[in-house]
């Protein structure tokens, strides 16, 4: 689907209407626009500002604001390591350490097969079971070296098409938050957040 | 004493599901509220119940409301949900593990203002959190919990779910209101406060996750009943993260008043490895440091602003007698200098000279000059060094980073030196 065939689809129809001024849709329709390449392209910039009204200057100037808006192709899988202090304190450097080693790229690039991106991210609310790791924003909590080196060595064997965080915490994770209840089968596609409203989600992996 | 995790305790398979929520009185205090109060009198209530915002601020959620101008509509009601303060994470908890009684919160503070349309705004890297809420609101439109006429009652609301993109400064209301017009989250010039002037130039009440989630229980049970809980200045429970060197971090609700030595140990189990405590953030990465021998400092609002810091977010976070101070302090630096929204130089610039001579300091190539360095820097953002800090910035995201620098100086000064090589020159 074009980004051109979004102005006809129910999704952006409710976006667009949810708002009393339709510039508030920016944001849900810059991560609607990252979902088409995994990334926003100057074409998708010139669209979201056609849909709300803007000039593609006005969107630009939000979309790079926001760290989550990729302005640059990112890998399928883009993996984020937490480095604020409470992580920090329990060993965040060797578990980005251990990531970009393995993953063969240091924080800020992807490999060459586009698998996989690394990057340092700040506080990502997950203090309580630093050091906590992130791949398409699915949070996994208490996580050590060798867990950062297995969950990279999966994403690139097992490929999974959606990554869901309490599959992965039970695969490479360590010390909760907290409780989180019962599993959620519904992860990310892409590296975007999932969210049913920006279609984002997938089921199972 | 539990209110605010109450349900996910008892019912932790299931505390966020609907089903659950009604089953537990879900639903009962906002057709109360609706139904057999007026607006005015679920006012009072709140104002009745001292309850103060859980966001960081801490002023009173009623008296917050009282600022609206009695005239103008449409109001606009705002969640903050972009908790993003270092330290941070019980909205988290709050949002996943029991979105509908935050949706029921919602629906009081909308009726108890009189507002029609509500946004919830949760930073984006808590998908798991927002899916919940976004299944949540979609079980109580159903319901008819939301929309129109709810309740028989011809009150009608509208709440919509936003997703943030990755910058803390949003968790900063006048900036969390820019970025959902579609701008830049940089902060905004006040007054006007968004009570006055807010979303789209209207009448807007920003309210923390955490705040809002206490409605139910305080109208169900009554503002006296909530006030009459903890000491006076911090009256109810409060959910604190606790995180660091302590055996066991995590969310805890407390009635407010044990000292941090106690929560610590009743809670945190004790430092890892029976360590000393180092120092400690009494509520999140903003606020000047304790050291170990404030343990017996009282968790209240007041105590821990009179003791120079402040409660905050409810972030505490422990440092052991291990912790290389001036690495933790760059931590924190750095984390304002990268969340820094650039529009106020001595913040842009400040945050990160401190944040290179720090860095230039834990590579060992300080030089002696350094020191008095950090504290000119963190002068031209803070001046006067004091607390609460006078400001040359629009928002308080500068003179946050000021706090680790500064009480690393005044606590650990020999440290710091000690690290400096001998024989380096000062210029």
């Amino acid at each position: 689907m074009s980004l051109a065939d979004w102005t006809t689809t129910p999704r952006v129809e409710k976006i667009l209407s949810s708002y009393p001024d339709k510039r508030s849709a920016v944001m849900p329709l810059l991560y609607l626009a990252m979902s088409e390449h995994g990334y926003l392209t100057d074409e998708a910039i010139r669209e979201v500002a056609g849909l709300v009204g803007l000039t593609s200057v006005q969107v630009s100037a939000a979309a790079t604001f926001y760290t989550m808006y990729k302005r640059q192709a990112v890998g399928k899988y883009l993996v984020s390591v937490c480095s604020s202090i409470s992580c920090g304190l329990l060993g965040a450097k060797r578990v980005l350490a251990a990531i970009e080693d393995e993953a063969g790229v240091p924080a800020g690039e992807t490999d060459p097969e586009g698998q996989v991106s690394v990057e340092h991210v700040e506080c990502i609310g997950a203090c309580g079971g630093a050091p906590a790791v992130q791949v398409n924003y699915e949070l996994i909590e208490g996580v050590n070296p060798d867990q950062a080196r297995s969950l990279v060595q999966w994403l690139r064997d097992a490929s999974p098409p959606v990554v869901n965080g309490d599959e992965m915490q039970a695969l490479f994770g360590g010390r909760r938050s907290f409780d989180w209840g019962p599993a959620d089968s519904t992860g990310s596609v892409g590296p975007l957040p999932a969210l049913e409203g920006l279609g984002s989600t997938g089921e199972g992996s | 004493m539990k209110i605010l995790t109450a349900r996910m305790e008892a019912h932790p398979s299931d505390s966020h599901t609907l089903e659950r929520y009604l089953a537990t009185d879900g639903y009962q205090a906002a057709r109360k509220a609706i139904t057999q109060m007026t607006a005015e009198k679920c006012h009072e209530e709140v104002k009745a119940s001292n309850l103060r915002g859980r966001g960081g601020a801490g002023f009173p959620c009623g008296v917050k409301w009282g600022f609206l101008p009695a005239e103008t509509r449409p109001r606009y009601l705002v969640v903050n949900g972009d908790e993003s303060e270092p330290g941070t994470f019980k909205d988290r908890q709050l949002l996943e593990r029991d979105p509908h009684q935050l949706i029921e919160g919602i629906i009081i503070a909308a009726y108890a203002i009189d507002c029609h349309e509500a946004f919830v705004y949760i930073r984006g890297e808590y998908p798991k959190p927002a899916r919940r809420v976004e299944r949540a609101l979609a079980e109580a439109y159903e319901a008819g919990y939301l929309g129109e006429d709810i309740f028989g009652s011809g009150f009608d609301l509208n709440v919509t779910l936003h997703l943030g993109a990755g910058a803390y400064i949003c968790g900063e209301e006048t900036a969390l209101l820019n970025s959902l017009e579609g701008k830049r989250g940089e902060p905004r010039i006040k007054p006007p406060f968004p009570a006055v002037e807010g979303l789209y130039g209207k009448p807007t009440i920003v309210n923390n996750v955490e705040t809002l989630s206490n409605l139910p229980w305080i109208i169900a049970n009554g503002g006296a009943a909530y006030a009459a809980i903890g000491p006076e200045g911090s009256s109810g429970t409060r959910l604190f993260s606790l995180s660091g060197h302590v055996r066991k971090p995590g969310n805890y609700e407390i009635v407010m008043g044990m000292t941090f030595g106690e929560f610590i140990e009743e809670y945190g189990g004790g430092v890892r490895e029976d360590r000393a405590v180092k120092c400690l953030i009494p509520g999140g990465a903003s606020a000047p440091w304790f050291t170990g021998d404030q343990l017996d400092v009282p968790i209240t609002i007041d105590d821990v602003g009179s003791a120079g810091s402040m409660l905050g977010s409810g972030a505490i976070v422990v440092m052991d007698e291990t912790t290389n101070v001036v690495e933790a302090a760059h931590s924190i630096v750095s984390f304002f200098a990268h969340e820094s929204c650039g529009q106020c130089t001595p913040c842009r610039e400040g945050t990160s000279w401190l944040e290179m001579v720090l860095a230039r300091i834990l590579r060992g190539e300080g030089r002696p000059i350094d020191l008095d360095l950090l504290l000119d820097v963190s002068d031209n953002i803070a001046p006067g060094l004091g607390w609460p800090p006078k400001m040359t910035t629009i928002c308080p995201l500068g003179p946050s980073a000021v706090s680790p620098v500064t009480s690393i100086l005044s606590n650990f000064r020999d440290e710091i030196e000690a690290m400096i090589p001998a024989g380096v020159a000062s210029v």
